[in-house]
């Protein structure tokens, strides 16, 4: 039987203020199909997304939503969850969203390990906008912001999730939305920050620019450029050079979350245990 | 009257005791000079209550996250100094137009810019009145000594509640620092006087959380009731989904303004010091009116019959009040450590241009030697 996404959806919403073809579909109905298969109840989540063309994202969806200013999911995410411990928190973000306004709430969102979970979007352009350059925008591509090519170097957005610490740091594209869906299940409940790259495409305002007139066109380049992580490790490092492994690239079950953390501190206050040590962080607490 | 008790401490200290005594159960902030007392002493209370404090990775995260605990439902604050207001100001008009309810406490130092950090000013009530972009309404309040850093930010809590939008505490480096007795009113009397937030309690699909009256706050229940909504900074429709219509993009801008324009009297609040009989008016307010009332004290026993007119609210302005007593004064001194922010209210109220100034911008409090001195010279 055919999955019916209607009961997730606004569907007085639709359509979807997205291009024809765009991967943002693929990523919606991905989460959706995950959320229901872990079984959250939808007044339990709460959907923070911010500006550009995946800001629209939380508006399609009926969980408690909240399109905040450019940039700051995390920060806005962060409030609700630490407020809201027993709640289940989920950000989305574009690339330029995530990765250029909202780096620094990237970076500490890593840090802190609080259980949420952050889904960029990652379609290596300024695309509501019109083509401007973003952090994942490869070098020498055309943007409307660098007619003469792209110099700036681009993004690994999984090496920095990783290196800040995200317990849990996975990519994959929309070229393969059934494992898109498995792989936001096990970021959802992963306890701790999970972080995944989810590369789409962009078709109109990167694909058609940059030869590639179509969104298959779009999306076999995105195809080329990826690989899974078991070959990523097999090859040499001069040819994992311009690739980009997909998969479960990190999983720490090991590292404390922030909330649980947060608990102690309430005990500590409220006289139910010592001062929290250095010598507490040797293992879990 | 409400029960009182005496207790010695700090304004900062107090803000951050209002706070948790008026139901706040988050705080989100960025250290900063001189306001960072209150988050020291929030981050103590706050876990003790079963709320959370939570020092973030920046000003604007700050704010971001505190405005995100109050989307979700529960009172929250923040507090800084002006260069924390520049930083927050964007998501302070995110609240403005998501109607969501948050306190903020800038402790004022000099500026512009990172100006002098340990030292006092009143250089951020222009900013109070307009942080963001766009328009909307501030509340902003000001604490005038010790005992209103802490009853002005219980009064907050509930303005903020009462009109569904960010409510500005300003207090200065001289009052949040300043150590002496104070006498607040006892916790059993805030907690009494606690107006939480409205809600909406009928069937979840006839919730629309802005389709309110046109001069009403928005009713936002808190996340996870099972009343499923949606928060944009986008121009929004009753149900608080994006739309472009244009009679709903007008109404929604007319009604922020309407929410609080309609209802100045819940807000005002002033002090009026031995006006009754006096011949010369002082106009000031948050430290220096601490200076300005020893001033009319040491004046009038040398037999010159000034009062002090104190506005506590800030903005909106209590411009009908200074409209009267533009018109019952014929000399008029505005006070103020700044170039004369609040002095071009006074006039706009008073209708006048002819109103004295004293300003003071390098850092340093007024003394009452200051103002005596000034008085006796231009009037």
């Amino acid at each position: 039987m055919a999955f019916n996404y209607d009961k997730y959806l606004r569907t007085n919403k639709m359509p979807t203020l997205w291009c024809w073809g765009c991967g943002d579909g693929v990523i919606l109905k991905s989460f959706i199909r995950a959320v229901a298969k872990i079984g959250w109840e939808k007044d339990d989540i709460c959907v923070v997304s911010g500006i550009g063309c995946s800001g629209r994202f939380s508006s399609y969806i009926d969980f408690n939503t909240v399109h905040t200013t450019h940039g700051r999911t995390i920060a806005f995410a962060t409030g609700i969850k630490l407020a809201n411990p027993d709640k289940h928190v989920v950000c989305v973000a574009g690339d330029g969203d995530g990765l250029a306004i909202g780096g620094n709430h990237t970076i500490h969102g890593c840090r802190r390990n609080i259980d949420i979970t952050m889904i960029l979007i990652n379609n290596f352009i300024y695309g509501l906008t019109n083509s401007q350059t973003s952090p994942t925008t490869p070098q020498g591509m055309w943007t409307v912001s660098q007619k003469a090519g792209n110099i700036d170097p681009t993004f690994d957005a999984c090496k920095l999730a990783i290196a800040a610490g995200a317990s849990f740091v996975a990519r994959e594209t929309v070229n393969s939305p059934k494992k898109l869906e498995k792989i936001l299940i096990q970021a959802m409940e992963h306890k701790g920050f999970s972080f995944v790259d989810v590369q789409s495409n962009c078709h109109i305002n990167l694909g058609r620019k940059n030869k590639m007139q179509s969104a298959m066109a779009t999306l076999d380049w995105i195809n080329s450029n990826t690989v899974s992580k078991k070959k990523y490790d097999s090859l040499p490092p001069e040819e994992q050079k311009n690739l980009f492994p997909t998969g479960v690239l990190k999983q720490d079950t090991e590292v404390s979350e922030y909330c649980d953390m947060y608990e102690e501190i309430k005990k500590v206050h409220q006289g139910e245990r010592k001062k929290i040590t250095q010598d507490d962080f040797k293992k879990k607490i | 009257m409400s029960a009182t008790r005496e207790v010695i401490s700090s304004g900062n200290d107090l803000a951050a005791r209002a706070s948790v005594d008026a139901g706040c159960m988050f705080f989100a902030g960025y250290p900063l000079t001189p306001s960072s007392e209150i988050m020291h002493t929030i981050s103590d209370l706050l876990p003790k209550v079963g709320g959370a404090a939570i020092q973030m990775e920046d000003e604007i995260a700050g704010v971001a996250a505190a405005i995100g605990a109050g989307m979700s439902g529960v009172r929250t604050l923040t507090a800084t100094s002006g260069p924390g207001i520049s930083l927050k100001a964007e998501n302070l008009g995110l609240a403005q137009m998501c109607e969501v309810p948050l306190v903020v406490h800038n402790v004022m130092r000099g500026g512009p810019s990172t100006g002098l950090p340990t030292r006092v000013s009143q250089g951020d009530v222009a900013q109070a009145k307009n942080p963001s972009h766009g328009d909307y309404k501030s509340i902003t309040l000001c604490a005038g000594n010790l005992a209103e850093c802490y009853t002005e930010t219980v009064r907050a809590f509930n303005l903020a509640d009462r009109f569904m939008q960010p409510v500005f505490v300003l207090l200065d480096e001289t009052i949040g620092h300043m150590h002496a007795k104070a006498q607040i009113p006892t916790v059993e009397a805030v907690k009494a006087g606690i107006v939480p937030r409205k809600t909406f309690d009928g069937p979840a699909e006839e919730y629309l959380p802005y389709g309110v009256e046109q001069d009403e706050p928005a009713v936002l229940n808190p996340m996870f009731k099972g009343y499923r909504y949606h928060y944009t900074g986008l121009h929004h429709d009753a149900s608080g989904f994006p739309t472009e219509e244009i009679e709903t993009c007008r109404k929604l801008i007319d009604r922020l303004f309407a929410k609080v324009d309609n209802y100045k009297d819940e807000i005002e609040l002033n002090e009026e010091y031995m006006i009754d009989d006096a011949d010369i008016l002082l106009i000031g307010y948050g430290s220096a009116s601490l200076a300005i009332k020893e001033a009319v004290n040491t004046l009038r026993k040398e037999g010159i019959k000034v009062g002090m007119f104190r506005p506590i609210t800030l903005w909106p302005s209590p411009e009908k009040r200074m409209h009267e007593l533009g018109q019952k004064f014929d000399k008029v001194l505005s006070i103020e450590l700044n170039q004369g922010q609040y002095l071009e209210e006074v006039q706009r109220s008073m209708g006048r241009l002819d109103i004295q100034k004293l300003i003071k911008t390098n850092g340093r409090p007024f003394s009452p030697a200051d103002i005596i001195e000034k008085v006796k010279e231009i009037f």
